[in-house]
């Protein structure tokens, strides 16, 4: 095989489809990684809450016929309203427990997630039924939808940067991700904090969920689709950091779908949860960095 | 008379098929024997705070190699269920052996057998010439249809009393484990790691030993459920939400009490089964809307299980055990 031959127009729309997929789960690990650094609770039915979502984008945009707008902003608003909820039924009685009851709490609101969308909405696939225009790059195809969801996440992780550094809140927030004993000292309250971080993780998982619908089809298990890669992404880039989540994204979207262009795309996923695991032995004490 | 309990009811469940020979709840007692089984491996490196998310893929390891090894490459399950045990608890240490050298505890731990259990359902979707994909996979019928050879057997009530053994020595290894300085050292390093390792204990070494043998008991109870059902899927056998499955069961019946997880296999199995005759296809979801209000509410309410709580319960009222 000539060598060359890898330098393909397949391979470089492999890779520009990677850098778009990038941009989604660098969303999808956004509302999640703020949500462990701060809370220091591993959300495991955070798909389920973009599943959600997405099921609230189908019946008010195709059944009901809201217009698109008032439908993204409605299912923003309401994602994280469940976000607040699973704060204060599930989290917040376990703040003291161990770590990995929270994680099982959550797991546990996770099946009843999927049960409740099997009951409610039946296990059908579902769309939109909004077909966006594909784009011609240079022989090369994009999909709008995903230029739109990349440059949706751009704008979010911009947003929220912003609102991390420059307001008081944000700052707070900050503060109590760095040392959660000593900032209620400081005057901050932060059963208020964990609220706002709650309700702005599931916000995230509802902009998330806006832009997925247009891609992908929903049933209830559709979150088992790319919840663990979230997960998975943020450990990566270190739990909590959002810098590290942010380029890990994209070596994930990477290595999905470059090794998705030459095999198929379950190998992809094969070799970026082998390079998870990998990169767990090589990296520990980065992965661990914000561990005390 | 608590010493003769155990032998008394070991000698009622055996005889029961002999009395008792009704096909679906025979059926419905071997499915939740092979699952004890299978919740007791996971539990007992579970019990010591190795919270694995992985052992879906043990699970898929022992039940697909097992098959394979039949169909391809005509290999009796009597060779290829050792084989399949070998596969599971090497992949185990292969794994675990970096995870717990390098100190990956704790969400950590869980995150990477999650990746882990996520390989092995791709891997298994992935080839799917060879595994059948999602669709599932059937091992070849022996001609004769009951064989000792092909460990393939017509009559209910075979399978019931090898289910029956199986699950009675995954309890004997759960009771020696109980009893063995493994315990101690292992409850050491739950509690602290550097504190364990001042005192002597090969950390990494115990570790990797528990790891190993819940790995290769789960994939027996994966090799056993496909010689049973005759049957497996992907989803069935392997991948991320047998893995959330087997947590849940076990947090349920009670994570620190050798019948625990049997109670936890009892309470699930049955639920989703009274669910499902008495509404039929519109219980779809249904009994896992109700498994996960149940794991909720017991790890905030009762986070030692069902079988835990009653114990302390008695403990706290005073009644004696002998």
């Amino acid at each position: 095989m000539n060598p060359l031959a890898v330098f393909d127009i397949f391979l470089l729309e492999a890779l520009l489809s990677g850098v778009l997929l990038g941009g989604v789960l660098a969303l999808l690990s956004l509302g999640l990684n703020l949500v462990f650094g701060v809370i220091d609770v591993v959300w495991i039915c955070y798909a389920e809450l973009i599943m959600l979502g997405m099921y609230g984008m189908y019946y008010l945009y195709t059944v009901y016929h809201a217009p698109i707008w008032v439908a993204a902003v409605a299912c923003i608003v309401s994602v994280a309203i469940l976000g607040v909820l699973l704060h204060v039924l599930v989290i917040a009685p376990l703040l003291g427990a161990a770590p990995i009851n929270q994680l099982l709490a959550t797991g546990g609101v996770l099946f009843f997630l999927q049960s409740a969308a099997t009951v409610l909405f039946g296990i059908e696939f579902k769309n939109l039924g909004l077909r966006l225009p594909v784009l011609k790059v240079g022989g090369m195809f994009v999909s709008y939808s995903r230029l739109l969801a990349f440059a949706t996440a751009l704008i979010g992780m911009v947003l929220v940067y912003l609102w991390l550094t420059r307001t008081y809140t944000g700052t707070a927030i900050r503060a109590i991700a760095q040392d959660r004993q000593i900032m209620p000292l400081m005057g901050v309250d932060s059963r208020r904090i964990y609220l706002v971080t709650s309700a702005l993780g599931g916000a995230l998982a509802g902009l998330a969920a806006c832009l997925l619908v247009l891609q992908y089809d929903v049933h209830p298990f559709v979150g088992l689709s790319f919840g663990p890669i979230t997960f998975l992404i943020c450990v990566l880039g270190s739990l909590g950091n959002f810098v590290g989540g942010f380029v890990a994204a994209f070596v994930f979207a990477e290595i999905i779908s470059v090794g998705g262009l030459y095999l198929d795309l379950e190998w992809g996923y094969v070799f970026a949860f082998a390079f998870f695991i990998v990169m767990m032995f090589v990296r520990p004490e980065g992965l661990m960095a914000r561990r005390s | 008379m608590s010493r003769a309990l155990p032998w008394i009811g070991g000698a009622a469940l055996v005889a029961l098929p002999f009395v008792y020979r009704s096909p679906y709840p025979l059926h419905i007692l071997v499915i939740i024997l092979i699952w004890s089984f299978a919740y007791t491996s996971w539990s007992v490196m579970g019990r010591f705070g190795l919270v694995s998310l992985g052992h879906g893929g043990f699970m898929g390891i022992g039940a697909y190699v097992t098959a394979l090894a039949w169909n391809y490459g005509h290999v009796s399950p009597w060779l290829g269920v050792p084989l399949a045990l070998v596969a599971g608890m090497v992949l185990a240490a292969v794994v675990a052996y970096p995870c717990f050298r390098f100190r990956i505890t704790g969400h950590y731990f869980a995150l990477v057998t999650l990746a882990l259990s996520g390989i092995v359902l791709q891997v298994i979707t992935a080839t799917r010439d060879y595994t059948g994909g999602s669709l599932g996979y059937t091992p070849e019928r022996y001609h004769g249809g009951s064989s000792l050879w092909a460990l393939q057997f017509s009559e209910k009530t075979t399978w019931y009393l090898i289910a029956l053994a199986v699950w009675a020595g995954g309890l004997y290894v759960w009771y020696r484990v109980d009893r063995s300085m493994l315990r101690y050292a292992l409850e050491a390093i739950s509690e602290d790691e550097d504190a364990a390792a001042a005192t002597g204990i090969h950390v990494t070494a115990e570790k990797l030993k528990i790891t190993v043998l819940s790995a290769g008991m789960t994939a027996l109870a994966g090799a056993l459920y496909c010689q049973y059902q005759m049957f497996i899927s992907p989803d069935t056998v392997s991948g991320i939400s047998v893995s959330l499955q087997m947590v849940f069961a076990v947090v349920v019946g009670g994570i620190y009490v050798s019948l625990g997880p049997t109670i936890g296999a009892v309470i699930t199995i049955l639920l989703a089964e009274v669910l499902r005759i008495s509404f039929g296809t519109r219980a779809v979801g249904w009994d896992n809307l109700v498994y996960g209000v149940l794991l909720v509410l017991f790890i905030v309410f009762l986070p030692k299980g069902i079988v835990g709580s009653l114990l302390d319960l008695r403990r706290r009222v005073g009644w004696s055990s002998s």
